[in-house]
């Protein structure tokens, strides 16, 4: 199933490499070492990056509730008006931000999003951050970090590495999205290496 | 999306329900200690105002600034214009400097449409009004705020207007921005009703998508949203209705009107207002008069229409959204 078989569909030619169980069991760890590093999340405001990585803040959010018995604020940072490549793609739809409470001034700000790779999205929430305040200090959590950064970005809490070749493409698909949970490993096609 | 926005009727539904999500993003932007995002810096807009506008000028030029963009502002009066300079030349002089947008305000219908399509400058064209032709933003400012107030902020999100009646009353064959407002309110599901003395009603009125009256008193129980506008001595170069008083009396909206009509219903005016012509100052300063808001709405939808006109390589494209790809993560 590695290789592009032609006649599948582009998911069925995926391979999984983390299923809903993987997903749920990562992010419980990454919610334990979330509260660890802050001692405690009194100050933890949790921003996910659209689409996938609300969801993902979301559920974070739920688990550090469950540890720490308190309420977390989770919100969302769309990063579009911030990318690099603006100019280069055709003007796309922007996302939703939502800044839960007044503000991030003095919080500990945890971006989390679903994949890391060239850095660059990470780079535009840093700058959107900066427009909207100025946080105590900047973490992030991946769900899957796949390599290749273009930049100096490094995340502060991931689910999985999975070293990947450029040729290859890394999905997620989280059940409020996608109607299941699970991270897809696929040789990229021709269509998307278009993209 | 179009290359240009030059009329309201240019747009389709999937167009201007994506400008007024979009525009609902550019207002939080307002609420922010930095009202400021870096999506147009390096690119350079020129507004080109042939005819007096302050409103609409800043308006633009706020949110050209919001978006991080140079501005040139352009006034014909006291320019090579007024030197007698044509359209044409001002327009590839504009190219050879490298505009990256053109925000064009004309008293000549057609103007920015003869920009957008003559080949004199590559850039987009904004019609920021042209004499009794269209106005798009203007429209869509006006959709956007009886988005916000008939449907709520959020629960808009994705939808047009359908099922509701809007109410434009006044000097309608002066009128861009009945003309764009019953173009796009159209568009967007909304049942409008143009209600004027029948001396200012355009010939073909009749192919208009719209019903037309002439009893406001009639029309207002059954509106949710009803639009003064303002009426343009300025271009009235015929009696068009007996006296002052005469119209104020017949088409006016006052106090006693305006508790005709549903509680819910909003009161609109594009500015400037004539106080004690088409409205008096109790309905302009009433909780239900949105005019201030229409001001503040005005930003919002221009960064809107700029960011998906110029932030990428082509314009939006209203068939994927938000379509993320994993390249560049």
């Amino acid at each position: 199933m590695d290789s592009q078989v032609s006649q599948v569909s582009p998911d069925e030619a995926m391979r999984p490499v983390l299923e809903a169980q993987d997903i749920a069991r990562v992010l419980t760890r990454i919610a334990h070492e979330i509260v660890e590093r802050a001692k405690g999340a009194d100050d933890v405001v949790l921003l996910g990056i659209p689409t996938r990585g609300v969801y993902l803040a979301r559920r974070l959010a739920a688990k550090l509730e469950e540890i720490t018995g308190t309420k977390i604020p989770v919100g969302s940072l769309d990063i579009t008006m911030y990318r690099d490549d603006l100019r280069m793609k055709p003007a796309r739809a922007i996302g939703r931000t939502e800044i839960p409470g007044d503000d991030i001034d003095g919080r500990l700000v945890v971006l989390v999003d679903d994949v890391l790779f060239s850095g660059r999205t990470i780079r535009a929430a840093l700058d959107a951050l900066g427009d909207l305040g100025r946080p105590r200090a900047v973490q992030l959590a991946v769900l899957v970090d796949r390599g290749h950064r273009e930049l100096p970005i490094r995340a502060d809490y991931v689910g999985k590495n999975l070293p990947t070749s450029l040729r290859e493409t890394v999905k997620v698909q989280l059940l409020e999205e996608d109607g299941r949970d699970a991270v897809l490993l696929g040789q990229r096609t021709v269509q998307a290496a278009a993209q | 999306m179009k290359r240009h926005l030059i009329s309201a009727a240019d747009l389709t539904r999937d167009d201007a329900v994506l400008i007024l999500d979009t525009a609902e993003e550019m207002a939080r932007v307002a609420d922010r200690p930095i009202k400021k995002l870096p999506t147009l810096r390096g690119r350079t807009i020129c507004n080109l105002f042939f005819e007096d506008s302050t409103r609409t000028r800043i308006s633009f030029e706020a949110a050209e600034k919001r978006l991080s963009a140079d501005v040139i502002n352009f006034a014909a009066k006291g320019s090579s214009v007024s030197k007698g300079e044509s359209l044409k030349d001002t327009a590839q002089t504009l190219e050879a400097m490298g505009v990256d947008a053109v925000v064009i305000r004309h008293h000549a219908s057609g103007a920015p449409y003869r920009l957008a399509n003559s080949g004199w400058i590559d850039a987009p064209v904004i019609n920021a009004g042209d004499g009794t032709h269209q106005h798009p933003t203007q429209a869509l400012l006006d959709a956007f705020t009886m988005r916000r107030r008939l449907v709520g902020r959020d629960a808009g999100l994705g939808k047009g207007l359908d099922g509701r009646r809007i109410t434009i009353v006044g000097d309608v064959l002066h009128s861009r921005v009945a003309r764009s407002n019953v173009d796009l309110l159209h568009t967007l599901g909304a049942e409008v009703t143009l209600v004027a003395p029948p001396t200012l009603v355009p010939v073909g009125v009749e192919n208009w998508p719209c019903e037309v009256s002439y009893s406001l008193d009639e029309v207002l129980p059954k509106s949710d949203a009803v639009m003064m506008l303002r009426v343009q001595r300025e271009r009235m170069n015929a009696a068009f209705f007996p006296t002052e008083r005469e119209y104020s009396r017949r088409y006016g909206l006052d106090g006693a009107r305006m508790a005709r009509m549903p509680e819910h219903a909003i009161v609109m005016h594009p500015g400037p207002m004539v106080r004690g012509m088409e409205i008096t100052a109790e309905v302009a300063d009433s909780d239900r008069c949105t005019v201030v808001e229409q001001v503040a709405n005005g930003v919002s939808i221009r960064m809107a229409v700029l960011y998906l006109l110029l932030g990428g390589s082509e314009p939006a494209v209203t068939t994927s959204t938000a379509a993320r790809t994993e390249e560049n993560k």
